[in-house]
């Protein structure tokens, strides 16, 4: 009998155009332009956040940028990086999909 | 302490301008009575000039970015201009008086991500509001102005300047603001013009009258707490610095100079001949701002209204001294406490007195 694998989809995601952002000594400072909800993120937050060009699988993300970057176990990294992203996208600070967004990738604070 | 104060330390700490604001043009096409700027067309910078500042002002950490006039609007490139501000991700916040803000635009302004337009009204009687603005109609389009925002789900702010001769209308702006769905801000402060010019001054509504708009639970909140005799000031108090003018904030013209703020134009720099960071990092008069502390006033440090008076030091500046009292701001700690403020009380110790009985010898 075959065992059945789950296959998890990947997530792809992008940064919204209607925000405000400015990294300000290694903080991201986001503010929602739809309802003026203010973020900061740390450094971790803030490089998935500077990597959501759209077309970087988050699980890359995870593993090529935060994991070599902060040293973390790759299983805690990637359900911390679901939760902060599902938390973002809620207030509309990021965008999610299961494929590439096709759109050219969104500004990037300088 | 709120995510935005704790920013705005971080920002101070680093030396970082949080906010700018930019007027792009002193061009208007309303005439108000009680405006400071020059409205003829020196030489504004172009929109190559502008989107390179933007560009310096991104590099620089600058987060909020206001930018108003004169009226924007009489800038053909407004919104290539708005355009560019938001692909640097600032936070936009845009002043009109709404006279050239039709469907079209503001459904431009919505799409752009503009996190909020500030329109001036004078009053909720079109005669007044008119013969303030000098514009016949604007009363109208105006109001029209803030319908079409509002249907974008912008968010619109009404700024309702106190004058004498719109004294007496403030609760009527106060009760269209609420029927247009939009929040009201009274500021009952004329500045003099940019040119030191003070004749409008005379514009200004009378001290006595402050003392009832400070009274007003609907626009000051808790009136006992607001018109309460001001604490003992602390160390912290001394060792403060007045507001973030210079510090996290400056302003430029459309010619590009750099003052430390709107109301306080000390010429700092010119964005046509150097960099803006070499101004913000470089400049001594921004250096002078900067290093002024309220122990450093030598009149205000001895005010019992040292720690709650809103001075100002660009007004002060356009007194003649930026360390010396702000008077509009001595007669609003007078009008909303009571208490005399040290400036005042200086004043009135050397103003010469009329001898209650005059004795002449009659020889």
């Amino acid at each position: 009998m075959r065992r059945r694998r789950k296959v998890i989809a990947e997530k792809y995601i992008a940064r919204s155009s209607a925000i405000a952002a400015r990294l300000i000594g290694g903080e991201m400072m986001i503010m929602s332009a739809v309802d003026s909800t203010f973020f900061t993120l740390n450094e971790v937050a803030t490089l998935i956040w500077q990597a959501a060009d759209g077309r970087t699988p988050l699980s890359a993300i995870v593993t090529d940028k935060i994991c070599p970057e902060f040293e973390v176990d790759p299983d805690q990294a990637s359900r911390d990086a679901e939760r902060f992203v599902n938390d973002l996208c809620q207030h509309g600070i990021l965008t999610m999909s299961e494929q590439p967004f096709t759109s050219p990738p969104p500004p990037e604070a300088r | 302490m709120s995510l935005l104060a704790e920013m705005n330390q971080k920002a101070l700490g680093l030396g970082i301008p949080l906010s700018v604001h930019l007027d792009v043009t002193y061009r208007c096409n309303e005439r108000c009575v009680h405006c400071y700027l020059d409205h003829d067309d020196h030489g504004e910078m172009t929109t190559a000039e502008i989107r390179d500042i933007l560009n310096q002002l991104s590099d620089a950490g600058v987060f909020f970015l206001t930018l108003s006039g004169g009226e924007v609007l009489m800038r053909r490139d407004f919104f290539e201009i708005v355009e560019h501000a938001r692909c640097l991700l600032f936070n936009v916040k845009m002043k009109t008086n709404g006279a050239m803000v039709r469907e079209p635009e503001a459904k431009r302004i919505r799409e752009l991500g503009v996190e909020q337009v500030q329109i001036s009204l004078y009053s909720h009687r079109a005669e007044i509001h008119d013969a303030i603005t000098k514009l016949p109609g604007s009363f109208k389009r105006t109001v029209q102005a803030i319908r079409f925002l509002k249907s974008q789900g912008l968010k619109v702010v009404i700024a309702n300047v106190l004058m004498a001769s719109n004294l007496f209308d403030n609760t009527g702006v106060m009760a269209l603001a609420k029927e247009l769905g939009v929040p009201y801000t009274l500021d009952p402060t004329v500045s003099p013009k940019m040119d030191g010019d003070t004749s409008i001054l005379a514009l200004r509504i009378p001290g006595s009258e402050l003392k009832q708009v400070f009274r007003n639970q609907e626009l000051v909140g808790n009136v006992e707490e607001f018109c309460a005799p001001p604490p003992a000031p602390g160390e912290d108090v001394m060792d403060g610095f007045p507001c973030s003018a210079g510090h996290t904030a400056c302003y430029i013209t459309p010619y590009g100079d750099v003052f430390p703020c709107v109301q306080f134009p000390l010429p700092s720099g010119n964005l046509r001949r150097q960099k803006f960071a070499d101004i913000w990092q470089n400049s001594p008069q921004l250096n002078e701002v900067r290093s002024i502390r309220a122990r450093d006033l030598p009149t205000c440090s001895t005010c019992a209204h040292v720690g709650t008076c809103t001075r100002c030091p660009g007004l002060a500046y356009m007194e003649g001294n930026m360390r010396g009292p702000s008077t509009a701001d001595c007669e609003k700690s007078f009008q909303r406490t009571g208490i005399p403020s040290a400036n005042m009380l200086l004043k009135n110790r050397t103003r010469p007195t009329v001898p209650l009985i005059q004795i002449q010898s009659i020889a």
